[in-house]
């Protein structure tokens, strides 16, 4: 008798400990990434990252994002809704985050397609004809070169900026951003600098609920 | 004259036995706090075990299970069912201790994709390492274990 209750109650207190020790070190991880969004504010948005809507949107929705990742192609269109569910009120910033590999030359053909006011019919059809260029977690360069090919673009022009140090560089820095707030899967959002507490589209989608019901009171 | 003896057995018999249960439960629980810890470190800290690490889990986990079994009711021959799956995951630990402390070479590393056995991912005071923490965890359970087995067969 007093064995079995010294055994329910060890395993009790384990358990307790373990589950008390998850919530202590999600909490901690939590504060530590809102800490480093603080510190790290320019990181977040800088001048070249494109984005869409109303300049003086109240919600800012930063997104890390790589073109070859079926998770950011799946939360695409959902985070379009959104947007045309509240006209006006939210902003999206796209940060590059080539972690496939080829990715980095895909982004280099957007920004060149982005040169020539092609950005997003370009990303919308990468995004939509994702599986024909992405196979094994890796980018095929040629077939996206193909693909672009038919939404009228100049391909020469593309071709010249591609390699241009200017788009080089926006690679670069989204990447060291992107290292700077500690960004090691895509796709990644920040709500008005607020990292998501886990990672869902519903979660972003409270937490951009949140913010717009903040806008609101104000 | 015979007689003489049992009245002794019996009353030994008692206290062996919850020796026995003492030291299993002791085990148990180095079992338990290794498994939890295990966990913790994988599913919550989110280190991704290397595959020497997810041999050693298939050792330690089910300890936590075949020992409590034999605890209630006691059962001195759990140290059988136990014994083996204990060796096998010192055995592994002090492989992989081997092998990050540099004394394996290179070639007959077992894993060569994922995560590399060789990398260390997490060191307290300096020293303490997963395979260090690991070794004693197997270690301490498989002398726990050993020494029911003497003591129940005395």
């Amino acid at each position: 008798m007093k064995q079995k209750t010294l055994f329910s109650i060890s395993a009790i207190a384990l358990l307790l400990a373990f589950v008390a020790g998850i919530l202590f070190y999600t909490g901690q991880k939590e504060k530590a990434a809102d800490q480093l969004v603080e510190t790290n504010r320019t990181a977040l948005i800088r001048m070249h990252s494109p984005s869409v809507g109303k300049s003086d949107a109240p919600v800012v929705i930063v997104e890390f994002f790589d073109p070859a990742c079926e998770t950011c192609r799946d939360f695409y269109p959902m985070v379009k809704q959104m947007m045309a569910a509240n006209p006006d009120k939210i902003r999206i910033v796209l940060r590059y985050a080539p972690f496939h590999t080829g990715s980095d030359k895909v982004v280099a053909m957007l920004e060149a397609a982005r040169r020539q006011g092609k950005l997003w019919p370009a990303l919308e059809l990468l995004f939509a004809k994702q599986s024909q260029w992405t196979q094994h977690h890796a980018a095929n360069v040629d077939e996206v070169w193909r693909l672009l090919g038919g939404i009228g673009l100049n391909m020469e022009q593309m071709a010249f900026d591609m390699t241009s140090p200017e788009i080089a560089n926006v690679i670069a820095q989204d990447l060291a951003d992107a290292k700077t707030l500690n960004v090691t899967m895509t796709p990644e959002y920040f709500v008005n600098s607020k990292p998501l507490p886990s990672f869902g589209f519903d979660q972003l989608k409270a937490l951009v609920d949140e913010e717009l019901a903040e806008n609101h009171a104000r | 004259m015979n007689f003489t003896r049992a009245p002794e057995r019996i009353d030994a018999m008692p206290n062996t036995t919850s020796i026995g249960w003492t030291l299993i439960f002791s085990a148990w629980l180095i079992a338990t706090v290794s498994t939890l810890g295990a966990l913790f470190l994988g599913e919550v800290m989110g280190n991704t075990p290397c595959v020497l690490c997810w041999y050693q889990r298939i050792a330690m986990f089910p300890l936590v299970l075949v020992l409590a079994a034999g605890l209630f009711p006691f059962d001195p021959r759990v140290v059988r069912y136990a014994l083996p799956l204990a060796l096998a995951g010192l055995g592994l630990a002090l492989f992989h201790l081997a092998l990050i402390a540099g004394w394996i070479p290179e070639s007959i590393k077992p894993c060569q994709q994922g995560v590399p056995c060789s990398n260390v991912t997490v060191v307290w005071f300096g020293f303490v390492t997963i395979p260090l923490l690991s070794v004693l965890s197997f270690s301490l359970v498989v002398a726990l274990l050993l020494t029911t087995y003497f003591k129940g067969s005395k």
